[in-house]
């Protein structure tokens, strides 16, 4: 009975607890503190009381808690103040991200914006729009979407419904290369291939190419993962009647995981939307309306954004444009991101959680 | 070390679904009690209540007392992690934890609890796995991962890792229903060694292994779906095999329904 | 209500006519219906399409970069100098690995604790109604484009930083790593800081489902032995999810290592190496790629792609190594769970 011993110890079920608002008391003078440490010490920026808060309000439950608690109990709450401060760290800036955008965002955002061009606006002055990046990120994602949907998807066919052996084995595992492709690589590849050899001029097509190879493995991974959802019972029973297998691909699995499918198109699109690096090198960027992805620059909104940005010589006119930018190209995305995840819950199997 | 436990008016809910209903009982030291009932009676969120387990279930509330020794389980002040430290508790299906070895998994409870000697800690590894009727099957392979065992191996190393605390109640939530027959055989017996050291509760769906390894088998039943769960009699396992007070007992254990 | 009673009322599964082995006839003798044929010819050659465009790429940015290796006439690995137009041409990626590598760790090394920190939160500590929400908002926060990122990067975050570096200047100055000569906040560690909460909404979300899947019993397990809930994360939750945290970290650091715009808009890029984070100049690869690219010659092109070229190979070697102990791993805490 070598740990008898320690049964004096725990003869009582009840430890000394500290109050269920302890947690609370320690954030609020931790933030009181950290604020009259940076007034005392004349610090400006919010980073440092609230990293100053931050400390505090970890040592300091940690401290409190092990002098009435115990070692363990202190632990535990130090974990769970870490893990508090590590979500409250992340909030600010992403929160930050978004309000920041909103609000600088509406400034010079109107319906004038939306339908002109940069045409006869100096990158410093006031006025202008964003019709011709908008008109430009369209067609260029619409091409991208064009090339990368069905190779996407038949290849995931291949994979799902015949892959088999080495030829299947070698494109699974390519497909997960790609993914890992960076955008600027991307880029690299087509600017080498198209403009370098091939001595074809920059355009939304160019581009658009660039974004398809960023799509395809996307697009291959999510409809696999939705084509080995479709039980197989569902295609024995077809085949089981005498429907040729290609009928029984078009008729029955590609219908069954239809949403799923469109899901994973739509999630794509709104990745390669946002893609700036690839399009600044193949589409080069116009202040003018060009309609025709296939010569001559185009522009694009993230494009837009970084040339207003990088244009801007310091005048607010152009932060005001890139921020409203910004603003319609996170809408977008999120409305697509939205959608997308309207339809997969729509269309999910009612087994769901 | 064995403690006694005495359940007055408790009721559990998941949510605002009330689970089992005014539910007293009283559970005799160093020995075995089984809870029977057809499924959806209760028993096992019961016997969730004795270590307050039922609680981190989502939703999952307590009301009335659980005594243990006269100390209310459910009073103000308690911490629960101490009451589960002192009430034990062994799975439906085991589980090892599955990136620790056998030894580490027995020991585990301990270093929660406080610095060891290596020594001390060989010692109290050795002995558990010895109660748990697994030492001499796992002791050249201490330091291979627990989840390598087999099904009904893993069941006792998780007998082992729960009695190595040293607990006052050890609480077996069909402990064998995922077993085979020889392994559940292993388990019984083990059982009726552990019954010197502890107070037993084990839920169990055989009502066979009820009668083989329990001095009082207590009958849970609910009147329908969706209707509470409630203690219909609890009585020492001869006379509630042989001649049980109540007639929904009697139809249960003949078999008539459940 | 009891299983005894379910046994024999279980009917016959209704599968069961149609076994495995008719069906893998039929698929063999389907391929030779023209149909069938020309649907197999479509999918199989989209599958060789990408493989092609993989063996494409590979091949066409190792052409281009030979031609400009050839021309090169400084160590392309060892010189701190970014001189391709010049005659002779001298050119080398040093300054550029040196910078990808160091932002990327200082990324790694904020976000990735904090974003398992979260993850966790969401799983094990906030409100059961908080979680839901706030998982569905860094979902969505990981689609916002590195853009826009930038964008906030360089007018908010950039402002905000300097009493952060004078601070650091103050107190670990001395240790030369964080000294600082009040230029404007816009060196590696700026740019550090910005992939962290770029990558931040990757990590997490990958580390939560993680999380999330710990099989209940596990828990159970940790906390019927008395365990708090820090002990339960640490004994059940943490090794399952081990795994998985290193594959979502590896996700993330091959988007830091990529990731060109925000960069190129937060840096102040130079060609030299500071001993001190804090001061302005270094680049990273694909940085360097953007910023060089308007005002390139032919062969500062070529020279560019050969920085890519390099990027690429670290990527892949990245992703490979995540692949790799995510194989590894699986074996051993995947279990009989």
């Amino acid at each position: 009975m070598t740990h008898a011993t320690l049964s004096p110890q725990r003869s009582s079920l009840r430890g000394a607890t500290l109050p269920k608002w302890f947690a609370w008391a320690v954030a609020a003078g931790s933030v009181v503190a950290g604020l009259g440490i940076s007034a005392a010490a004349g610090l400006h920026s919010d980073i440092q009381w609230a990293l100053i808060a931050a400390l505090l309000f970890v040592f300091g439950s940690y401290g409190i808690s092990a002098k009435v608690e115990g070692r363990r109990q202190a632990r535990d709450r130090t974990a769970t103040s870490l893990v508090w401060v590590a979500f409250i760290l992340a909030v600010i800036p992403l929160a930050s991200l978004v309000w920041e955008t909103l609000k600088r965002g509406v400034k010079v955002l109107d319906g004038y914006f939306l339908t002109h061009s940069m045409g006869v606006v100096a990158d410093t002055e006031p006025g202008g729009g964003i019709y011709h990046a908008i008109l430009g990120t369209l067609q260029q994602v619409g091409l991208a979407t064009l090339i990368s949907v069905p190779v996407g998807v038949l290849t995931a066919i291949y994979l799902v419904e015949y892959g088999r052996g080495r030829l299947a084995k070698a494109v699974t595992f390519f497909v997960d290369v790609m993914t890992g492709i960076p955008s600027i690589v991307a880029g690299l590849f087509i600017l080498s291939l198209w403009i370098l050899i091939l001595d074809m001029g920059y355009s939304g097509f160019a581009g658009a190419m660039a974004l398809s190879i960023l799509m395809i493995p996307v697009v291959v991974r999510s409809t696999e993962e939705m084509l080995k959802l479709v039980p197989n019972e569902l295609r024995e029973a077809s085949l089981a009647l005498g429907v040729p297998k290609w009928r029984t691909i078009l008729k029955v699995v590609l219908p069954t995981s239809i949403g799923g499918i469109t899901t994973g198109i739509m999630l794509a699109i709104a990745r390669i939307t946002g893609e700036t690096a690839p399009v600044l090198l193949l589409v080069w960027g116009t202040n003018f309306i060009n309609s025709n992805p296939f010569s001559d620059p185009q522009a694009s909104l993230p494009m837009y954004i970084y040339l207003q940005y990088a244009n801007s010589g310091g005048y607010g006119a152009a932060y005001d444009r890139a921020w409203a930018a910004a603003l319609t190209l996170i809408a977008f995305i999120m409305i697509l991101n939205l959608v997308a995840r309207g339809i997969a819950r729509w269309k999910a199997p009612k087994t769901g959680r | 070390m064995a403690k006694r436990i005495d359940v007055s008016g408790l009721n559990a809910y998941y949510g605002s679904f009330l689970a089992i209903e005014d539910i007293s009982m009283t559970v005799e030291p160093r020995s075995v009690t089984a809870f029977i009932g057809p499924s959806g009676c209760g028993k096992s969120t019961f016997l969730r209540t004795l270590n307050r387990m039922h609680e981190v279930t989502p939703g999952g509330r307590v009301e009335g007392k659980v005594l243990l020794d006269d100390e209310n389980l459910y009073g103000s002040g308690i911490d629960p992690v101490a009451v589960r430290r002192e009430v034990g508790m062994v799975f439906q299906r085991p589980n090892p934890f599955p990136t620790m070895s056998v030894y580490d998994n027995v020991a585990a409870g301990l270093r929660l609890n406080g610095k060891y000697k290596k020594s001390e800690l060989d010692d109290i590894v050795e002995k558990s796995l010895k109660g748990a009727n697994l030492w001499n099957e796992v002791k050249d392979r201490l330091n291979k991962p627990g989840s390598g065992l087999s099904g009904g191996q893993q069941q006792r190393l998780c007998i082992a890792r729960a009695i190595a605390v040293e607990p006052n109640v050890l609480l077996m939530d069909e402990p064998c229903s995922a077993l085979d027959p020889i392994s559940t055989l292993a388990i019984e017996d083990l059982i009726g060694e552990l019954k010197e050291r502890f107070t037993i509760v084990i839920v169990t769906h055989n009502m066979q292994q009820a009668a083989r390894v329990s001095d009082r088998t207590a009958f849970f039943n609910l009147a329908a779906v969706g209707q509470p769960g409630k203690l219909i009699e609890i009585d020492d396992t001869e006379r509630i095999f042989s001649n049980p007070s109540v007639q929904a007992t009697e139809d249960y254990i003949s078999g008539r329904f459940g | 209500m009891d299983i005894k009673t379910h046994q024999p009322t279980v009917p016959p599964t209704p599968a069961a006519p149609a076994p495995a082995a008719p069906r893998d006839k039929r698929a063999a003798r389907g391929a030779t219906r023209p149909g069938d044929r020309i649907f197999l010819g479509l999918s199989r050659g989209s599958g060789i399409f990408v493989l092609a465009l993989m063996a494409a790429i590979a091949v066409f940015l190792t052409y281009r970069a030979s031609i400009a290796l050839s021309e090169n006439e400084a160590n392309f690995f060892t010189s701190f100098e970014w001189n391709p137009s010049g005659v002779p041409p001298k050119f080398g990626v040093a300054v550029l690995a040196f910078g990808t590598v160091v932002s990327s760790i200082i990324a790694m090394a904020i976000a990735v604790p904090i974003a398992v920190g979260i993850a966790l939160f969401i799983t094990h500590y906030a409100p059961r109604r908080l979680g839901g929400p706030i998982a569905y908002v860094i979902d969505l926060l990981a689609a916002v484009p590195s853009i826009v990122y930038g964008l906030w990067g360089a007018l908010v975050l950039v402002p905000h930083l300097e009493g952060l570096y004078g601070w650091l200047d103050d107190y670990l100055g001395w240790t030369g790593v964080f000294e600082w000569n009040d230029g404007a906040p816009r060196s590696l560690f700026t740019v550090g800081i910005l992939l962290a909460i770029m990558i931040l909404p990757i990590i997490t979300n990958v580390s939560r489902e993680v999380f999330r899947q710990v099989p209940r019993m596990h828990e159970e397990a940790a906390l019927a032995l008395g365990a708090t809930r820090w002990e339960v994360i640490r004994m059940s939750v943490l090794p399952f999810g081990r795994s998985g945290v290193i594959s979502a970290s590896m996700l993330g650091l091959g988007r830091a290592l990529g990731e060109t715009m925000a960069v190129a808009m937060v840096l102040s890029s130079s060609f030299d190496i500071n001993a001190s984070l804090l001061d302005t100049g270094g680049g990273t690869f694909a940085q360097n790629i953007a910023s060089k690219f308007n005002e390139a010659t032919v062969t500062g092109r070529d020279a560019l792609i050969a920085s890519g070229l390099v990027l690429f190979v670290i990527t892949l070697l990245v992703n490979g190594a995540a692949r790799m102990i995510i194989a590894r791993r699986k074996e051993y805490s995947g279990a009989n769970a």
